[in-house]
């Protein structure tokens, strides 16, 4: 497969996420689109690693793993802290800047 | 068509569809469960990269422990689904003048990529014409990390550290 | 086209691969059969009754019974559930369990009685990463149960799919963990490989097993495994007096047949991954190396028998002791183990 298929998938899937981070009112839904924004970086990088005979694409998507893995689980802290206070998901919910 | 073209476009299917599906859901339990199933293509197409590796990685800690962790969240909020009044009334998307901007800043964006894309000369060669033993190998992998990537492989471990003690701080209950 | 694919299908080698397929398949349904009678057998046994009996010839019968009164009954599903998930969770369940076994060896590469060309490896699928494909898709069975705790909309159920996802991420850990310490000591992902470092002895009579040096690393692992597949002491997800059966309370008939099923295969599974990593998978003493598979299914049945075993003797946990034996003992043992072990591993050299 040329390189340039998978460089379009990888920018295909980052539009999406970016359309998903754009559109959605859902902090949960929020969070789901920026790991698809990651993971698009990844194929990128692994689709790169590929075509240039090295494994250091490999290599940097196991750190973007990681970087995903901590954001999950703060943001995921954080969004149970949020729920507990405004019993709502919707970003517009915590526009004021103290409660 | 060969094999290989078939398989890509399967599996780059399933990865769009996905990631479709994840936004267009009202219910995030669907919508985590999408994005399991775009992983999954992730994962055929590393196949189809030589990264075997990656692509068992991508399975146990996204679709294994990273979605779990959602799946667990989603269910332990109950977590309602978007109201449609809600969404009318608070979306950016209606909001005009927010609109106009940042439409114009997409079609940009996708002109901008859609031409670097078309003057990029060496992407049209094939990535996987032949197969290289290097690159799937699990051993060169290890090397590399552990050598050349050895400081930031340390500052991971303390990333990680603070996100954990982070989240216990964050989603613990409150004392009051 | 279609000459060369008949061709292609009537090929000794293509038949000889769909024949191993075939037995891993079949041969799971028959364990899972085969466990559901035995699991009756031993409880009647450890609590000195007699057990099923009236079916067959010392109700041998009774597993096609069991199956038969599955298959008549009423398929109920909760009005409030969720329908599509509802289905799909026990789907789930059972087609990661299946697909755990694939890359499993099960006896020495074979050329079935010489009618082979060559010699083909005893597995659905001889990856390279097997140790990790097996991580993998055990850790997609947590999906069936927590989708079916959701998806019933019934609060048991609801928490006994909390309770399984939160005990499955825990005790991956320390699975994992024991799965590296096998790993580096074989220098190998690959499971036939990991089998055939483990032939041979040590002063010509002590086996070459894993269990041996890594004894540890076997109790971690086998207990883990013991809580992934949710099974006494650690069953939660399905504690019967305080949950009622928790993930799988809304359901019914073959739904529910085939979570339990997906409980019988992956003990089976998890058997299998043992006996492959600790007790050097086919290799054993007396029996030529052709016939390896019965060391395999002896060992299997071993430690299956001992799942049944510990069910019937040791009482459930409380929960609290079930995530701080996960966290503060499994855990920290492994971890030590693996440390340990590394250093062993570069002062001896390897292996």
């Amino acid at each position: 497969m040329p390189l340039g298929h998978y460089l379009v998938l990888s920018g295909l899937l980052f539009a999406i996420g970016t359309a998903g981070v754009f559109l959605r009112r859902n902090l949960i839904t929020l969070l789901l689109s920026v790991e698809i924004m990651l993971n698009a970086v990844n194929l990128a990088f692994v689709a790169f690693g590929r075509a240039h005979g090295h494994v250091d694409g490999q290599i940097i998507t196991f750190f973007v793993m990681t970087v995903a893995a901590a954001e999950a689980a703060v943001g995921l802290a954080l969004v149970i802290g949020l729920f507990r206070h405004r019993e709502s998901l919707n970003p517009e919910a915590f526009t004021s800047l103290k409660w | 068509m060969a094999t290989d073209a078939l398989l890509f476009y399967a599996f780059a299917g399933v990865t769009v569809i996905g990631a479709l599906l994840v936004v267009s859901q009202k219910n995030p339990v669907y919508s985590v469960l999408s994005l399991i199933g775009a992983f999954f293509g992730l994962a055929g197409l590393y196949v189809g990269l030589e990264a075997p590796f990656v692509a068992v990685v991508q399975i146990i800690i996204y679709a294994g422990a990273i979605m779990v962790l959602f799946l667990f969240v989603v269910m332990l909020l109950n977590v309602p689904r978007e109201d449609a009044a809600e969404w009318d009334r608070s979306h950016p998307l209606y909001r005009p003048m927010a609109v106009r901007i940042g439409a114009a800043m997409a079609v940009l964006l996708a002109l901008e990529l859609g031409w670097a894309l078309s003057r990029a000369t060496d992407i049209g060669g094939a990535v996987n014409a032949e197969p290289n033993e290097r690159i799937s190998s699990v051993a060169e992998l290890g090397e590399v990390l552990f050598t050349r990537y050895m400081f930031a492989f340390e500052v991971t471990s303390i990333l990680i550290i603070a996100a954990m003690v982070g989240a216990v701080v964050l989603a613990r209950k409150r004392q009051e | 086209m279609v000459s060369s694919f008949i061709e292609f299908m009537t090929s000794p080698m293509t038949i000889a691969y769909l024949t191993i397929v075939g037995i891993v398949f079949g041969g799971l349904q028959i364990m899972a059969a085969v466990m559901v009678y035995a699991e009756r057998k031993v409880a009647a046994f450890m609590q000195q009754r007699v057990g099923p009996y009236r079916v067959g010839p010392q109700g041998l019968l009774q597993p096609v019974a069991d199956i038969l009164k599955l298959f008549f009954k009423e398929e109920l599903r909760p009005k409030a559930a969720d329908a599509f998930l509802f289905t799909l969770a026990p789907i789930i369940s059972v087609a990661a369990a299946y697909l755990a076994f694939a890359p499993v060896p099960f006896g020495a590469p074979t050329d079935f009685f010489g009618m082979l060309p060559e010699k083909i490896p005893v597995q659905v699928s001889d990856v390279n990463v097997a140790v990790l494909v097996i991580f993998a898709v055990a850790s997609m069975g947590v999906y069936g149960i927590v989708l079916a705790g959701w998806a019933s909309n019934s609060k048991y159920s609801l928490l006994g799919g909390l309770r399984s996802s939160a005990q499955m991420i825990s005790y991956e850990l320390a699975y994992g963990m024991a799965l590296a310490t096998v790993v580096m000591m074989a220098n190998s992902l690959s499971l036939r490989e990991i089998v055939d470092a483990q032939q041979g002895y040590w002063f010509g009579f002590i086996p070459r097993w894993y269990v041996i040096p890594q004894a540890v690393g076997f109790f971690v692992f086998a207990c883990a495994g013991i809580a992934e597949t949710n099974r006494a002491p650690f069953d939660f997800p399905e504690a019967e007096q305080e949950l009622v059966a928790g993930y799988h309370t809304e359901y019914s008939s073959m739904r529910f047949a085939m979570f339990f099923m997906a409980e019988y295969i992956n003990m089976v599974t998890v058997s299998a991954v043992a006996t492959n990593l600790y007790l050097g998978g086919w290799h054993g003493p007396f029996i030529p190396a052709s016939y390896g598979w019965i060391w395999f299914v002896l060992k299997l049945g071993f430690l299956l028998f001992v799942y049944l075993w510990l069910r019937w003797t040791l009482p459930r946990f409380r929960y609290d002791q079930l995530m701080s034996f996960g966290w503060k003992v499994l855990l920290p043992l492994a971890t030590i183990n693996l440390i340990l072990t590394a250093a062993g591993v570069l002062y001896f050299g390897g292996y």
